[in-house]
């Protein structure tokens, strides 16, 4: 797969601002031209990702950015496919870009939030599986993050310690990120304090909800040799896949797995095959990556990523993340922002955000959350309603 | 968890997702060609092989293994109905064997997540999710094979 450049990045810190979420969309869009060093009357393309908490102007969030930047005739699309879609918003740029339609793209989400759970949409729909999974069950998004956590215990031993060991490990990175929710060092004792809310996995191993905003300029690589830059960060690998038939693993939001009665499973269940099509485009494995940006939504779920995305084999996370290898200084270190542990999730801005993090740490700037010498990172995400989501980055 | 001894009419809280019977059982679907099955029915599976015209009403296996289980200590928010005062929701992802699938669903009243382990056997039977003054407004549940143990939660409708 070609190869298109990041020229620029940029966020507007993650909080709970409670201010409109063009606001921030806006803040994080000319922060990234600014890096870039692009004027936005030359983009030729805006690809927003999708806020559905935010009204119209949030399903149309490609224009609504557009027209705060101030029109200029330039292509638009607008992207939803929930926690992944910033990076479906990449990929519709790095098609546009790759086809020859623009040379230079701009990407954006952002969201304001409200406070608590994620609830379904209003109304009475026993024809929506996200509608029936609250209603007859009170199944909420911790129940099924808990569900992999008390697996995963049950499976390889994983211990409600190691579950916090993640959140530890994850806020002392935040500690350094500027535009982390949580700028604060939690210890095992703090989560072990907070309440349980879904058993085994307590508040300070959920990840709330935020407000926030992320941007990415990007480029054709010629585009990027126009402007004097020879060695910018590339997506090398992008993964936008669905699940394979027969899927057989319980997620958000089904109320059943697919059956393995009649049809095999496939050999890469689900999740694997997420990071494994990033890795197929960029011609790059495992071995070769030198940190990675997961989602975890829950503590245990960090654990499910290390094994998903080949880090190490499966059963093996608990002892990788006991050896300090997926600390900042370790063999491949995990969420060096400090992940959503310290930020909270801005649903269309999170997976441009884990993209941010890997420029800057590609390019030597992350400060005092560097990982040294790092040429080669990889995201891995996952929206419900199975859209998968990972970005392959190298230098 | 009706104490009252009411006899208030027991209906689905949605139709068409289990049998009203005394051995309950989940209806769902089976694949013609691959001999796959989805639940619930009218959401049909995902057999790239079978359109949603292929699909056969079935009923799936009424007992299984715990897959892996959980509570909500929080009260779910709408449009999951809550029954004060709140009793934490224990949920139960539940593997069928012969389906060779995992169905998701609450624990019966009176089994809290302690008395719980991944690979314990389950059987389906009905509870109330919720009630007013004419019904009580029922859904599918898991039940432990086992005895109930004496720290289980709240009794209910035994």
């Amino acid at each position: 797969m070609d190869e298109v450049a990041i020229l620029g990045v940029g966020m507007h810190p993650w909080g709970k601002w409670g201010r409109n979420f063009t606001e921030y969309g806006v803040h994080a869009a000319r922060q990234a031209l600014a890096d870039a060093t692009v004027d936005w009357r030359d983009v030729g393309f805006v690809s927003g990702a999708i806020s559905v908490r935010c009204g119209y102007p949030g399903y149309v969030s490609g224009s609504t950015f557009a027209r705060a930047l101030g029109f200029t005739g330039a292509q638009v699309a607008s992207s939803y496919a929930a926690c992944a879609s910033g990076v479906t918003a990449l990929s519709v740029a790095r098609g546009q870009i790759l086809s020859g339609a623009c040379d230079v793209a701009l990407v954006v989400g952002a969201d304001t939030t409200p406070k608590g759970f994620l609830a379904p949409a209003e109304g009475e729909r026993p024809d929506d599986t996200d509608w029936l999974r609250f209603h007859m069950v009170g199944a909420t998004n911790p129940v099924y993050f808990a569900l992999h956590a008390r697996r995963r215990m049950a499976l390889h031993g994983a211990t409600p310690e190691d579950f916090a060991l993640v959140k530890a490990k994850n806020s002392r990175h935040g500690v350094h990120n500027p535009n982390a929710r949580y700028p604060k060092e939690y210890g095992i004792q703090d989560v072990a304090n907070s309440p349980v809310v879904s058993d085994p996995l307590r508040l300070l191993e959920i990840c709330a909800t935020s407000d926030g905003g992320a941007a990415l300029v990007v480029s054709s690589m010629d585009y990027a040799r126009s402007l004097g830059v020879v060695d910018p960060v590339r997506v090398a690998g992008l993964s936008t896949v669905t699940p394979t038939y027969p899927d057989t693993v319980i997620d958000l939001p089904y109320l059943a797995t697919d059956s393995a009665a009649g049809t095999d499973a496939p050999e890469l269940g689900f999740k694997e095959s997420i990071g494994a099509r990033a890795y197929q485009e960029a011609g790059l494995g495992p071995a070769d990556v030198d940190v990675a940006e997961v989602y975890d939504l829950s503590s245990a779920l960090e654990l499910d990523w290390y094994e998903h995305l080949g880090l190490c084999e499966v059963g093996e996370a608990e002892s990788l993340l006991r050896s300090g290898a997926t600390s900042i200084g370790g063999r491949i270190p995990v969420n060096p922002s400090g992940g959503l542990g310290a930020f909270g999730e801005a649903v269309p801005a999170q997976a441009i955000a884990q993209v941010c993090e890997l420029t800057w740490q590609l390019r030597g700037q992350a400060g005092g959350r560097q990982v040294e010498g790092a040429r080669v990172g990889v995201t891995a995400n996952q929206g419900l309603f199975g859209h998968g989501s990972s970005v392959l980055v190298r230098r | 968890m009706s104490m009252t001894g009411t006899t208030r009419q027991r209906v689905p809280a949605v139709e068409g997702f289990f049998t009203l019977d005394d051995e309950p059982h989940l209806i769902g679907g089976r694949l013609a060609d691959s001999g796959g099955y989805c639940f619930p029915l009218h959401l049909g599976g995902s057999d790239p092989r079978n359109p949603a015209a292929g699909v056969e009403e079935v009923h799936l296996s009424r007992t299984g293994r715990i897959w892996s289980f959980t509570n909500s200590a929080y009260p779910p928010p709408p449009p999951f109905i809550i029954t004060e005062p709140y009793v934490p929701v224990v949920v139960a992802a539940v593997q069928l064997e012969l389906e060779q699938m995992v169905v998701l669903g609450q624990v019966a009243p009176g089994w809290a997540v302690d008395d719980l382990e991944v690979g314990m056997e389950v059987e389906l039977v009905t509870g109330v999710l919720y009630e007013d003054e004419e019904c009580e407004y029922l859904t599918w549940q898991w039940r432990p094979l086992g005895e109930r143990p004496v720290s289980g939660g709240d009794d209910a409708d035994g």
